[in-house]
Formats: structure tokens, C-alpha cells, sequence
């Protein structure tokens, strides 16, 4: 087999790997195998073209592929179970980056003397990289808390975000037209402004979504760089991810009860209404409870139902909450755990988190079936949750998170909340529920307050 | 290759990217988008052509750059859907639509 032919049949290998990846991924038993199978073929795809690689610049190579190795695998191994969804915006990240860097790169090589497609193909593959890179930027850092998790507003905020984007447009017909590589470094430039921009007034809990957009928009400037290299396998790798991407942007949009629309611009009329019902809520009281009354309602409850949020998380709390629910069992009270799909800060979050404490698949049931449930349940116990049992997603049709599904807590017989302090979650809406009668609230931390709970249990 | 082949690639992969996904249950989303953001790391094989072919301090530079941070694309974005998925390992084999199974599913060992 000739070269040219040689590399044709590794990158066909590596496309259906990516494909049978794809499948896999989205069939639970097969999940793992399937990353196992688009390792494999990205690692084929990679030792082919290291093979062809000139000896020339072999050092640099091999130090730039150490030092992201060196980066890549402790990050990826030591992230916390709570910070993976930042984790997964910060590897997108690098990839729309590189994808543009692959760009920019070319066109310095050709020293801009590329034909009108190869342009065309370095600009949409430097626009979209950039925003996905700065993007996702904003997004990790949101979800980090290195800056505030809710929408950042200001006025005309649509209007500059269009301004910039008729700019990257000028600049990118200034260089179709032959004005050079300072068009490209501002197309560049502003493409960057033009992520930060996009991202900064969708609110954290909403990050997961602009994710997964951003994921697809790096598949599409690989597939970008896949013209500019005449290179099937970036377009091939790159596009399966930008289509596979834009549709799980819409199931997860969708498994939200929101349109995706209202996810990336609703910030911008939303956010008068968030902040007119989170004001009146200051000055009322709730009532604040003993870990000793908590765990004595429990014991002698014959429905018990567990809805756990991202406060579990952050508390590392499923151990604890775990021996909680085992020593109910024992007494005879009938305990499930109400999993709302986008409990935590990302869809599957609670699923992975009790499976690490080794809950019983049978006991974690899904919204819809909960929901069926709650109004024979005797306490809804929520740990570390707020967004998702909000009523106000139900009742206020002003609210930010009108219209998505929740677990309805409201409807069993008592409800008790364990949480950190009164701020609202993560969307930054108050709750109702909390200041609802037969709601009481346990402050502290959910680990603290399971294993006070733990030891009322034992003891009653 | 021509324009028109890869273009003809391009429109061929989009349909197989949304086919190949159909029904995907919730638990997995997450796990799918970080697998998908490993595979687009194949970026790596292009940004190892371009370094390959660069001449010049500001070309090896970007070309470096591009390799470096296309590395921990490719690396960090699998072994952390690995690590996501190991927690699903011998539980969870159905996806549940809409309502409790019939009975245990049988794939998984009881831990």
C-alpha cells in the first residue's frame, strides 16, 4: 500500500471508532467501552501522524505532546466528582483554542497566499474556535465561583453583542478582499470579546448547556481546520461532534423544560422579575429546626423521600447520607430518592454521586415517577436542593425558571430542607417553599447535619 | 482531495452525527458531551501537521501551542469521561423512560 493510501485507510479506522464512540456513549452499558473505542482510534489517528512527521521540529513536538500530557491527566484524574462539568469547559476550551491556533498557523505558513475557500475556512475556523475558547472560559469560571454564578446584565447588552459580531464580520470581508493577516489578528481579537460576551449573561446553572454548545461549535472549527489541511479526519471528527453536539444541546435544553433561545437570551428580560420576587422575601421567617427534631420526624415516618442537590455534592455527603437512609430501612420506613435530571450542575450529577456511595439503582427514581409519589410521602427530606423543587417554576410564570419540570416537594405531608444558609440556589431565585408552614430547615452543612442526624437515628 | 469530496464528507458526517446519538437517557449527557469534546481533540492530528511544516519563531510558537493545548484536549477529555463513567460500572443498565423497570436489571454484579 502506497502512503497516501496507508494514511486513507488509518483515518477511515479512526471515523468509525468515533462513530461506534458516539453510540456507545449514549447507550448506558455500552458508555464505557464506547470512550475506550474512541481512545483507541484517536490514539491510531495520532501515531499515524506522528509517524509522517519531519525530524526537524520532532523535539518540539515531543515536548509540547509531554507538557499536555503532564497537564491533561492529573487535572482529569484529580478533579473533584463536583467540578466536572467546569472541567469538561476547560478541555473544550483548549481544543477550540488549538483549533484556532491550526488556523492561524497556516495561514502565517502560506503567508496568506490561500485561495478564496481556504479563507473562508480559516475564518470560520478562527471565529468559532476563539469563541468557543473564551466561552468556555467565562463558563468554567462561573461555575468555579471565580466570579458570580448569575447573569451579568447591562444595558444595550444585545445591541454591543451584535456590534461585535458586525465587526468580526467587516474585518473578515476586508481579508476575503486581500487586506492580510492584521484583518485575521482582529477578526481574532474580536472574536474573543465576542465569547466573553455570549457567556457572560447566561447564569451559572445554566452553564452545562452553554457547554455542550460550545462543544459542538470546537467540532465545528476542527472541521474547519479539516479544509484548511485537506484533512479528512478533522472534518469527519469535527463535524460528528458539531451535529452530535447541537442535538444533546437541545435534549439537555429540552430535559430543562426550556428552549434553548431562552436559555442563551433570557437573561436579558428575566432578570427585573428575578430580583422583584427575590426582595420581599428577607424579612420573613422561617422555621429553623433541631437536628434532634429532624431525626425523630424521620424515624417514625413511614415515607421517606431523599432529594439531593448540589449541596450533597459540595459536602461530599453521599457516605453520610447513605448510612442515614440504611438505618431507616432497618427501622421499616420506606425510603426512595427523588432524581431530578438536572440536579447538581449537570444532568446525571446525583446518578454518578449515589452510585459512588453504592445506593441501590431500584431506589433512585426519576422526577415523573416521584412526582406520583410525593403526596403519600411523609417527609421529603431535600439536601442541599433548592432550584429544582422550587415551586415557583410551577406558580410564577415571572420567574427566570418558569416552566421547568420539578420535583414537587410541596405535596408531601412536611418537608425538611438541610441547607448552608438562606441564600437562594444557584439560579439565585428565592424559594417559597422555605417559608411555607409545614417546611422546617436545618442549617448547616449537609455532612454535619447527616451525621447529627445519623447519631439522633441510632439513639431513638 | 477536492473541495467538493470533503465537502461531500462534511455533509455525509452531519447526518451520521445526528443519527448517531437518537434517545440518549439523561444520566448519560453529561458523559456524552465530554466524550464528544474528547473526540473533537483530533484537532491534535492537525495541529502535529502544522508544527511538522513550520518555519520561523512565531510559526513554531503557534504550532507548539496548538500541539500543547490540543494534548490535554484529546488526554484530559478522555480519562475524565472515564472516570465519570466508572461510577456507572455494573449499575444503572437501563435508562428507565418514564418508570420503574420490571424487575433488577441483570447486568450488574451487586456490590
Amino acid at each position: 500500500m502506497s502512503h497516501p493510501e496507508l494514511v486513507g485507510a488509518i483515518d477511515i479506522v479512526a471515523f468509525v471508532c468515533f462513530i461506534l464512540a458516539l453510540k456507545g456513549l449514549s447507550s448506558p452499558p455500552l458508555a464505557r467501552r464506547g470512550n475506550l473505542v474512541g481512545a483507541a482510534g484517536m490514539l491510531l489517528a495520532v501515531a499515524f501522524a506522528l509517524a509522517f512527521t519531519p525530524l526537524h521540529h520532532l523535539l518540539l513536538l515531543v515536548v509540547a505532546l509531554v507538557l499536555g500530557v503532564a497537564v491533561g491527566v492529573p487535572a482529569a484524574r484529580l478533579v473533584k466528582m463536583t467540578a466536572m462539568p467546569q472541567m469538561v469547559a476547560a478541555f473544550n476550551g483548549v481544543g477550540g483554542g488549538a483549533a484556532a491556533l491550526v488556523a492561524l498557523a497556516t495561514f502565517a505558513q502560506r503567508g496568506g497566499l490561500t485561495s478564496d475557500g481556504e479563507r473562508v475556512a480559516i475564518l470560520v475556523d478562527v471565529v468559532i474556535g476563539s469563541i468557543s475558547l473564551t466561552g468556555s472560559a467565562i463558563a468554567f469560571a462561573k461555575l468555579q465561583e471565580l466570579m458570580t454564578g448569575r447573569p451579568i446584565v447591562y444595558p444595550a447588552q444585545q445591541r454591543v453583542n451584535g456590534a461585535i459580531a458586525i465587526v468580526i464580520v467587516a474585518f473578515a470581508v476586508a481579508l476575503l478582499a486581500g487586506v492580510g493577516g492584521l484583518a485575521l489578528v482582529l477578526v481574532l481579537v474580536s472574536s474573543l470579546a465576542l465569547g466573553v460576551a455570549f457567556v457572560l449573561p447566561i447564569g451559572g446553572a445554566d452553564a452545562p448547556v452553554v457547554i455542550s454548545l460550545l462543544n459542538a461549535f470546537t467540532g465545528l472549527s476542527v472541521a474547519a481546520s479539516g479544509f484548511v489541511l485537506n484533512d479528512t479526519v478533522l472534518i469527519v471528527g469535527g463535524t460528528l461532534v458539531g451535529a452530535s453536539g447541537a442535538l444533546l444541546t437541545r435534549m439537555m435544553s429540552q430535559a430543562m423544560g426550556r428552549s434553548l433561545t431562552n436559555i442563551l437570551f433570557g437573561a436579558f428580560g428575566a432578570v427585573v422579575t428575578a430580583t422583584g420576587t427575590a426582595g420581599d422575601g428577607s424579612d420573613r421567617s422561617v422555621r429553623s429546626s433541631t437536628p434532634e427534631d429532624v431525626g425523630t420526624m424521620l424515624a417514625y415516618a413511614d415515607r421517606v423521600m431523599v432529594v439531593p442537590g448540589y449541596g450533597l455534592a459540595v459536602a461530599q455527603a453521599q457516605h453520610t447520607l447513605r448510612e442515614l437512609v440504611s438505618l431507616l430501612e432497618a427501622r421499616g420506613v420506606t425510603v426512595t430518592y427523588a432524581i431530578h435530571p438536572v440536579a447538581g450542575r449537570m444532568p446525571g450529577h446525583m446518578n454518578v454521586l449515589l452510585a459512588e456511595a453504592d445506593v441501590p439503582y431500584e431506589q433512585l427514581e426519576e422526577m415523573d415517577v416521584a412526582n406520583g409519589e410525593l403526596a403519600r410521602t411523609d417527609v421529603a427530606l431535600v439536601v442541599g436542593a433548592n432550584d429544582v423543587v422550587n415551586p415557583a417554576a410551577r406558580d410564577s410564570p415571572g420567574s427566570p425558571i418558569y416552566g421547568m419540570p420539578i420535583i414537587e416537594v410541596d405535596q408531601a405531608k412536611s418537608v425538611v430542607f438541610l441547607k448552608r444558609s438562606m441564600r437562594p440556589g444557584f439560579a439565585g431565585i428565592d424559594n417559597e417553599l422555605l417559608f411555607d408552614p409545614k417546611t422546617v430547615l436545618l442549617f448547616g452543612d449537609a455532612k454535619d447535619s447527616l451525621a447529627k442526624l445519623v447519631a439522633v437515628v441510632k439513639a431513638v | 482531495m477536492s473541495g467538493l469530496a470533503l465537502a461531500s464528507i462534511f455533509i455525509l458526517a452531519v447526518f451520521v452525527g445526528f443519527e448517531v446519538i437518537s434517545k440518549v437517557p439523561s444520566i448519560l449527557h453529561t458523559p456524552l458531551m465530554s466524550g464528544s469534546n474528547a473526540i473533537h481533540g483530533v484537532i491534535l492530528v492537525g495541529a502535529i501537521a502544522v508544527l511538522s511544516t513550520s518555519h520561523g519563531p512565531l510559526q513554531d510558537a503557534l504550532g507548539f501551542l496548538a500541539v500543547f493545548l490540543a494534548t490535554i484536549n484529546v488526554v484530559g477529555g478522555f480519562v475524565v469521561t472515564d472516570r465519570m463513567l466508572e461510577m456507572f460500572k455494573g449499575r444503572g443498565t437501563s435508562s428507565r423512560p418514564g418508570g420503574r423497570p420490571p424487575s433488577r436489571p441483570s447486568a450488574g454484579r451487586p456490590r
